[in-house]
């Protein structure tokens, strides 16, 4: 009985160990950025503190001077701009070709769509020097614009996918009934379809805002003037002035920017996860 | 009603990618609107060049070794999410904040914890006397010490996708075989090594896969945590590429460099239709 019992405490002990350290590991500079936040300036560059705990009272100087003294606020714009206007170009081009996939007959469907997976490989840094004489040639040089244009290469592909495995669930035998009742493909697709697959669209919506957010070297390589940065690319470059590093605001920064994403990723992570399994996980 | 997207993907991905292949023959350059072809000549000068030896060198490093990093702690990290806890949901949140936060934010709060003066891993390794103040060496500031610290952040980043990816494929294994190992008289490792993690090869792949691509495509670690120094020695394909076809001009030498990255991206493309393919199969 005895050894038993000591081995199940030995296990529980272990476990919860390896998944403190992990914690710990991949949260810290998360819990970094949030003591740095409100640490005085006194505090942060005096090399003799001990940098755990706070030596002088907590400030709000830092997200003051983020939000009175730097374009901060007006970077958050740009991203959500951004983020709205490619969901909708996402939207309006994912949606009717994830469902004519996923109703082709025969393999050809599967395989256009596999095809289609596929693009989202291409990497930007691959694309980014070409897209940068097109960007200029359409007179897009520093305007959010030009992101517009461009992010949809990538959030296109992925939301196909995602959406394709969402549509093929669907049985077609609903939309067969409903055209049966005088219905049009296109009526039943607009009136019975959508409104079935409103959670996959959310979705797309979400997985297209987050992967906006994320996106670092076409913004860095289109975009030039302060004020039309996005928070990517602002706050790592423009809240450096010249070699002085505020880092009470760039940690504040990084924090409030990431929270709110990574909060809205975790909402719908098992979708995300099912696309990018690539239906090695039945 | 796949055109519109299929078409909207020819023009920004593929032409791009054939206009990339286009400029790396010639000697375009950004203000410069006339073209010549060249030829062989960008390649030949920069197979000749060091530092895109070394580029090349780091792209392989970063990728490989953050990789081994990762699929190892995955592994060890997905067993010990697998079963229920109070407390999981709240863990997988902060488990994520690595991969779900725009990286060049995660980026910049490293280069916070490794500061040439102010890091707060300097400052334990004096606190516990394996340094004198102000003896300890520049993490980002030293070639070697640099590589490591890339490498570091790129594990750190991929660690969480790999792992909600094999939690996943864990769940889907029915309980009943390794169930039945254990009757059988396996030990949990036994279980683990010789049952669970052959079952769940495909899904194993398809982490790793992903894993390269977003390693070996990634420009962003390395552009904010050393901007590819000192001296050039942290600098890899997609950094070596922005830093020549962007900063310097030189459009046909960066496209030439990001072709570089077209093999590699080629083999993984071709495993991970396998890995599509069989599971149609199944």
């Amino acid at each position: 009985m005895a050894p038993g019992i000591s081995r199940r405490i030995w296990g529980k002990l272990v476990h919860v160990l390896v998944l403190a350290t992990f914690t710990i590991l991949l949260a810290f500079p998360f819990y970094w950025m949030l003591i740095t936040s409100f640490k005085q300036n006194l505090d942060l560059y005096t090399m003799e503190n001990n940098p755990f705990i706070f030596n002088a009272r907590p400030t709000l100087d830092h997200l003051k001077f983020l939000f009175t003294e730097t374009r901060f606020v007006r970077w958050l714009g740009n991203t959500a701009f951004v983020g709205v206007i490619v969901v909708a170009i996402t939207l309006l081009l994912a949606v009717p070709a994830a469902y004519s996939l996923a109703r082709l007959s025969g393999r050809w469907g599967e395989r256009l769509g596999i095809g289609i997976f596929l693009t989202y490989l291409v990497p930007p840094t691959l694309l980014f020097i070409p897209l940068s004489r097109v960007v200029a040639y359409l007179g897009l040089q520093d305007s959010l614009w030009a992101l517009i244009l461009v992010y949809p290469t990538f959030t296109v592909p992925f939301s196909i996918w995602l959406l394709m495995g969402f549509f093929k669930s669907i049985p077609k035998e609903l939309e067969d009934a409903a055209m049966v009742d005088g219905l049009t493909r296109f009526g039943a697709f607009i009136k019975l379809v959508i409104p079935i697959s409103v959670s996959g669209i959310l979705t797309v919506v979400i997985f297209t805002f987050t992967l906006v957010t994320q996106e670092f070297v076409y913004a860095l390589t289109f975009i030039s003037s302060e004020s039309n940065q996005m928070i990517g690319t602002g706050i790592p470059i423009f809240l450096v002035r010249g070699d002085v590093y505020y880092w009470g605001a760039l940690m504040a920064a990084c924090l409030i920017a990431s929270l709110p994403i990574a909060f809205m990723y975790n909402l719908f992570l098992d979708r995300f996860i099912a696309g990018f399994t690539v239906g090695a996980v039945k | 009603m796949f055109s519109p997207a299929v078409l909207y993907i020819l023009l920004l991905v593929g032409g791009p990618f054939f206009l990339a292949i286009f400029y790396a023959f010639s000697d375009a350059r950004i203000g410069n609107a006339e073209m010549h072809f060249v030829g062989l000549e960008n390649f030949r000068s920069i197979l000749q060049s060091p530092s895109f030896r070394v580029a090349i060198r780091n792209s392989f490093i970063f990728t490989i070794c953050s990789q081994i990093v990762v699929i190892v702690g995955a592994n060890i990290l997905a067993i010990s999410l697998e079963k229920t806890f109070r407390g999981r949901g709240i863990i997988r949140f902060l488990i994520l904040l690595p991969w779900v936060a725009p990286i060049a934010l995660g980026a910049i709060g490293w280069k916070w914890i490794l500061d040439s003066i102010y890091s707060v891993i300097t400052w334990v390794l004096v606190a516990i006397h394996i340094y004198k103040p102000f003896s300890a060496p520049m993490w980002l500031g030293e070639p070697r010490l640099a590589i490591a610290s890339v490498l570091l952040v790129h594990s750190w980043r991929l660690m969480p996708f790999s792992t909600v990816i094999l939690l996943a494929g864990r769940t889907a294994i029915p309980k009943d075989i390794p169930e039945a190992a254990a009757v059988d008289g396996a030990g949990f490792w036994r279980t683990q090594l010789q049952i669970v993690i052959p079952m769940m090869r495909p899904i194993i792949s398809v982490a790793v896969l992903f894993g390269l691509i977003f390693t070996f495509t990634d420009m962003t670690v390395v552009y904010i945590l050393t901007a590819g120094g000192p001296f050039d020695s942290t600098q890899t394909l997609p950094s070596l590429a922005f830093a020549l076809g962007i900063q310097g001009s030189d459009l046909a030498a960066g496209a030439a460099i990001s072709l570089f990255l077209v093999p590699l991206l080629v083999i993984i493309a071709y495993f991970m239709l396998r890995v599509a393919h069989r599971a149609e199969v199944n």
